[in-house]
């Protein structure tokens, strides 16, 4: 399979005089510079689909099919505001906005809730529900869609807000559950222990003392949640037929899609760069953490 | 001192319980029972017919071509995803030899470590979109890049191509992927023990010696979840193709299981079906679970 061979960009030549520095033998030499070098071509292949989508985003439609390659000759920052409010991105993106920060604060302190006690109540039953919490993670959400249309329908939730913020919440709860459940039996329970002689009761022990201590844990998952469901498609395909409150990534599919009869592709590239705008500022924010998030979640 | 302690417990459980077992768990078991009816959809009667959409499954060409193009994505995608974020993730964490430790990795790792996420973070529709243009036969990239440098013979409607169409999607899949995977990784060499690559470096092993020998051993269990876990992703795989081929590729030539699904049910209106298929897929990522699990179990290196 040549996936590789088709890259858009070649390896920069390397200085001889620094790799010498890194010591090694002159057998191994030749090697590394070929491996920084597959290293450099990765960050390139990473990088420059997502620098030309930022170009592109200023160029007129004429350049975008004239000169793919070339930077814009004139800079088309209206692009961005015919994207925002004639090819309704603006709307999309606030539609977004309003769905996952309401699904991401409920998600956050429900799946708080139930790690909490998971982790550090012994009660009968207490061994199914984390269990049927972890299945959720693994089967595909394409099983359960038919059904979950009409159960949404029936409800009268389907392509409302409040709906897709159950929706979401309840299909982040697992991995929230699941990450969680871990990160609170590892905080110390002593703190609970001198709370409650000192009169504190069980809720009050939770939101005063645990959820506090349990902050790095909910701001890795909380994250990690925003991104996901940022990213959602699936759900909102279904559940949110109504086009005033489509979310972003339905609309740029659409308008994606509508691309043949309409085209205006400057506003189509300056709404992806809209849309992923919050995304890539979440992840330099956060980038540590979620590194750190990912490879927890991921590995136990 | 342990006072109300139950009325907590269950005050704690109810809402998130209520609405997990409402949106998540009934839509689940609802659509194993559907999957045995023969529900059209939006008239109230369906009736129970067993396995009949079982059996149709068995005869349909259309779900069998749809599950082989999964089949490709399952083999292909992991596999070359796996290899390059192994390669990143062993260049960035023990390649480097810092003095005999033979632990930390090259020049510039913190730089790497930052950079090689960032296409994850892209999300798959805005993926779509983007490789959808940058296959565009007139104004994409990647035949731009082709004709400047002199290659115009390979130049084609990659999209349109029912030999490159599934391949280019895959491009895309891995070029997605494989940040997450170098990210796991990366974690699971930082975990293994340092004393084990020193012994390594003082017996005269060198960086690709040491890479065979020691660190995919002890990666084994790392490699088949995030196997499993990719798997899964490869069977779902519907966002990125629903935006790039949402008329299932040339001549149906892309379009994968929950492609058809989401056709079976939401265009056709045939839900039953629909549902069978969806257990149908279900079955298959079990399935795939216990095959990468069982694989080489004895291999399992103990640290």
């Amino acid at each position: 399979m040549s996936i590789d061979t088709r890259t858009p960009v070649s390896v920069p030549p390397r200085s001889p005089a620094r790799r010498a520095q890194d010591g090694g033998s002159a057998g191994e030499r030749g090697l590394n510079a070929v491996s920084h070098g597959l290293l450099v071509v990765w960050v390139l292949l990473g990088v420059v689909p997502l620098l030309w989508a930022v170009l592109t985003s200023f160029k007129s439609d004429r350049e975008i099919f004239t000169s793919p390659w070339s930077p814009p000759t004139e800079w088309h920052f209206e692009n961005f505001v015919r994207a925002w409010t004639t090819a309704n991105i603006g709307r999309y993106f606030i539609n977004s906005a309003i769905v996952v920060c309401a699904a991401v604060v409920l998600v956050m302190l429900l799946g708080a809730m139930v790690a909490y006690v998971l982790a550090r109540y012994e009660f009968p039953g207490r061994n199914a529900i984390y269990y049927t919490f972890v299945a959720g993670m693994t089967f595909p959400i394409f099983l359960a869609l038919v059904p979950l249309f009409f159960v949404v329908q029936n409800l009268g939730m389907l392509g409302t807000y409040h709906g897709l913020i159950l929706v979401y919440t309840a299909y982040a709860l697992p991995f929230t559950v699941f990450f969680l459940t871990s990160f609170f039996r590892t905080l110390p329970g002593a703190l609970v222990e001198a709370a409650m002689l000192d009169g504190c009761s069980h809720s009050g022990a939770f939101f005063r003392i645990m959820l506090p201590l349990a902050r790095p844990g909910m701001i890795s998952v909380g994250i990690l949640n925003f991104l996901g469901l940022w990213n959602q498609f699936l759900l909102p395909l279904v559940l949110m037929p109504d086009q005033e409150r489509y979310v972003l990534s339905q609309g740029l599919a659409v308008l994606a899609a509508n691309q043949g009869y309409r085209s205006d592709w400057s506003a189509l590239f300056a709404g992806l760069v809209i849309a992923l705008l919050p995304v890539l500022a979440v992840y330099i924010a956060f980038q540590r953490r979620i590194q750190d998030g990912l490879a927890v979640g991921a590995l136990k | 001192m342990r006072y109300g302690k139950y009325r907590f417990v269950a005050s704690f459980l109810a809402i998130p319980l209520l609405l997990y077992i409402v949106f998540v768990v009934s839509p689940y078991l609802q659509a194993i029972y559907i999957s045995m009816t023969d529900w059209r959809g939006f008239s109230p009667n369906r009736n129970f017919i067993g396995l009949a959409n079982y059996a149709e499954l068995l005869g349909d060409g259309r779900f069998w071509r749809a599950m082989w193009h999964n089949a490709l994505l399952l083999i292909v995608v992991p596999v070359v995803t796996l290899g390059i974020a192994l390669f990143l993730a062993t260049m960035t964490t023990v390649a480097g030899r810092r003095g005999s430790v033979g632990h930390g990795g090259v020049r510039g790792s913190r730089f790497y470590q930052v950079v090689f996420v960032f296409p994850h973070v892209v999300p798959l529709v805005i993926a779509g979109v983007l490789f959808g243009f940058f296959y565009n036969p007139e104004a994409g990239l990647l035949n731009g890049l082709l004709r400047l440098v002199g290659f115009d013979w390979l130049t084609r409607a990659w999209l349109g191509d029912t030999t490159f169409a599934l391949p280019a999607v895959m491009a895309v899949l891995i070029w997605s992927f494989v940040g997450f995977f170098y990210i796991v990784l990366s974690a699971a060499m930082k975990s293994l023990p340092t004393d084990v690559f020193e012994a390594a470096v003082l017996d005269g092993a060198g960086g690709f010696r040491t890479f065979v020998s020691i660190t995919i051993p002890m990666l084994t269990d790392s490699l088949k979840t995030s196997y499993i876990y990719l798997g899964i992703l490869m069977l779902d795989c519907f966002a990125l193709l629903q935006v790039m081929l949402p008329d299932g590729g040339p001549d149906g030539s892309t379009e994968v299981v929950a492609q058809y699904l989401y056709r079976a049910a939401f265009t056709e209106g045939r839900f039953g079906y629909a549902s069978a298929i969806g257990v149908a897929l279900c079955l298959v990522t079990l399935v795939l679970a216990i095959v990468v699990l069982r694989m080489g179990r004895r291999e399992r290196v103990e640290f």
